[in-house]
């Protein structure tokens, strides 16, 4: 800053009437963002941190020194891998079609109104609020019904079901923001239907959908309520944690945990990032 | 300055509208053209039977104000609205039931509607890369009309970096790049500013001498559809009140609607109290008299007579030989730079608007308050809703 930016800082600063307290406010709003912040991080920090515990016994719970070991002997727990794969593909199964699924449902419901529409959107905010005990165990019940074969299949059914609403919601309010002039002009322009959701409405929308399918993908990563009903004697990550809380978590647990959340980090850096760029 | 040769010969093979140069078949028609909108079960009708035909290479415009159905009106000619009943042929082929992507018409929307995730060039490009033109006539084409609307060297910008009269550039470059049978524009000019609006005005009638394509053009600015307009549909309540050029428009309008529409009009109401020879005498209050040209008027018949505020004089005392004078008070005196504008009170109660030249000094010739006259030349007297009008 420079004498005359000072200045005239100054001058600013003096003019403006002096409130009691503005200044501790200010402070205030600063102390108060840092304990939020902390707050939401310091368990995923306290997590890292024991990916890196060099801990000899089968509690992973006080601090015993610095290791790499859990990092080089991450696929050491065979169990534990087949856990995180069956995670993996589940969930990126889950974000391919409840991604293609919640785009055309929330471009319907964005685009146009139709026979069935209202209560399309009223099934879709049941499905987000409803608790999800409810939801695993009335699937359940209508598996056992059907006398479908509890496995992965059922495991995948179940995760698209419940996350293609927020697919769904995500798309559609990005599609309610898309000038519909713009797809208009296409056809103006010479554009085939498949060309104009080729060339103009898919690459508008983009954003939702990529945002709305992450959010697939974290939800059924994770998800253990739904999953516990409905998976039979498929294994995933967060089954097998659950399973291994009564005899000890090992430290892969943690170093895994780390990677899933640094590529979350990453993802949503890149988005930040794209999303100023567009 | 590229001149650009109006050849249809690249056009798409697809195209519907576009048969053998027939100058004697018009660029656009519309037949009894009716539009109903459903809003919550009740059925609106927004065009209330609409008949016209467009010349080709004119510089037509709707005007009228929001609601008036104009906006409608040209999307049935882009193909983006299907008419409940009636037809719309382009160069004598009818395209009712044709797409938009099928119909030989380009159009320039109010919100310019620019692709936000493409850049200049890819923009203007895309309606000749959906007609597979080959690309290096793309490559020539596309630059030529970006020179044409001033902007070469932004081809690689985005249309969110571009100012709102080059995105307008952009939008007008994209539509007329393909060369099309008629061009519609919905308000292109809505969104900028007066001073950029008047620039655009002109640089619009300039590109369409140039470029020689039929122009539709939807304005609720009856300034804008003067400047620029051939002709003027002047719509209202889904009907067409007058179509006329912009002179005959202003000078004769057909109905009182377009009387208090166009420009500021003064409408004053009596009966016909004499004739003699061509001319017709209505009294006004005690004193006055209006004077009015044309046959056909019959004694004691009700009429309506528009006169404009600029064709008024305001005189001191009472004018002399065969000139409308009605005697009044002014009531209010507005300075508004290159004329006056004057309101003056008549005996009847009725207000009349004058507008005077600020040509001679700084004082105008009356004051608030002033007793004056009113008079102009009987053939500034116009009668709108009788049958000398229609």
């Amino acid at each position: 800053m420079n004498t005359l930016e000072q200045a005239a800082a100054g001058t600013t600063a003096r003019r403006r009437p002096r409130r009691r307290g503005a200044f501790f406010r200010g402070r205030l709003l600063h102390i108060w963002t840092w304990l939020v912040i902390t707050w939401l991080f310091l368990p995923i920090a306290v997590m890292i941190l024991f990916g890196f515990n060099d801990t000899r016994g089968r509690y992973n719970q006080t601090w015993q020194g610095f290791t790499l070991r859990w990092y080089a002997e991450l696929f050491a727990i065979d169990d534990l891998t087949v856990a995180l794969v069956n995670s993996l593909l589940i969930a990126l199964l889950t974000m391919l079609i409840a991604g293609v699924l919640g785009t055309l449902i929330g471009l319907a419901l964005g685009r146009y109104r139709f026979r069935g529409s209202g209560l399309m959107k009223l099934v879709m905010f049941a499905a987000i609020s409803c608790a999800e005990i409810i939801m695993g165990a009335s699937l359940l019940s209508m598996f056992v019904t059907l006398a479908v074969p509890l496995g992965f299949w059922t495991t995948v059914i179940a995760h698209v079901m419940f996350s293609v609403s927020f697919v769904a919601v995500t798309v559609r309010a990005r599609v309610m923001v898309v000038d519909r002039s713009l797809e208009e002009a296409a056809r103006d322009l010479g554009a085939s239907g498949w060309e104009t959701f080729r060339l103009v409405t898919f690459p508008m929308i983009f954003p939702g959908v990529l945002a709305g399918s992450l959010l697939a993908f974290a939800l059924s990563i994770d998800d253990f309520v739904i999953t516990n009903f409905v998976s039979g004697g498929t294994v995933t990550f967060p089954l097998w944690i659950y399973g291994a809380t009564r005899v000890g978590i090992p430290p892969q647990v943690n170093v895994m945990g780390t990677l899933i959340f640094g590529v979350g980090v990453l993802i949503a850096v890149l988005n930040a990032f794209g999303g100023r760029r567009r | 300055m590229t001149e650009i040769q109006v050849g249809r010969a690249a056009a798409g093979p697809a195209a519907v509208g576009r048969p053998p140069d027939r100058p004697e078949v018009p660029a656009i028609e519309l037949e009894g053209v009716v539009k109903d909108f459903v809003s919550r079960g009740e059925v609106v009708r927004a065009v209330k039977g609409v008949s016209f035909s467009i010349a080709e290479g004119e510089f037509f415009s709707l005007l009228g104000p929001s609601g008036c159905g104009k906006t409608t009106t040209m999307r049935m000619i882009a193909g983006f609205e299907e008419p409940t009943s009636g037809r719309i042929r382009l160069h004598g082929v009818d395209v009712t039931d044709v797409p938009p992507n099928r119909r030989d018409v380009n159009m320039v929307f109010q919100s310019y509607a620019l692709f936000p995730h493409m850049n200049v060039w890819e923009n203007v490009a895309f309606g000749l890369k959906r007609k597979k033109v080959p690309e290096p006539e793309i490559r020539r084409r596309v630059g030529e009309m970006l020179e044409i609307v001033g902007l070469t060297g932004r081809e690689k910008s985005r249309p969110r970096e571009l100012s709102g009269g080059q995105q307008q550039r952009v939008a007008l470059a994209r539509a007329l790049v393909n060369r099309p049978r008629a061009l519609l524009l919905d308000e292109p000019l809505g969104a900028l500013d007066l001073k950029l609006r008047q620039q655009m005005q002109l640089e619009l009638k300039r590109i369409q001498r140039e470029v020689g394509i039929t122009f539709v053009y939807v304005t609720h600015d009856q300034s804008e559809a003067l400047t620029m307009s051939d002709r003027i549909a002047v719509m209202n309540d889904g009907a067409v009140e007058q179509l006329a050029d912009p002179r005959e428009i202003y000078e004769r309008p057909a109905t009182a609607f377009v009387a208090s529409f166009i420009g500021t009009s003064n409408l004053l109401s009596g009966q016909i109290s004499a004739i003699s020879g061509d001319v017709a005498t209505v009294r006004l209050g005690d004193r006055g008299r209006v004077l009015l040209n044309g046959g056909g008027h019959r004694l004691g018949e009700s009429v309506q007579i528009t006169v404009r505020p600029e064709k008024i004089r305001i005189l001191p005392g009472e004018p002399e030989g065969d000139v409308s004078a009605v005697p009044g008070v002014v009531s209010e005196v507005v300075y508004l730079g290159t004329y006056n504008s004057y309101a003056v009170t008549l005996d009847g109660g009725a207000e009349v608007t004058v507008f005077e030249q600020n040509a001679h000094d700084s004082t105008g010739t009356a004051e608030r308050g002033d007793s004056v006259w009113l008079s102009w030349q009987p053939h500034h007297s116009y009668a709108i809703g009788s049958a000398s009008s229609r």
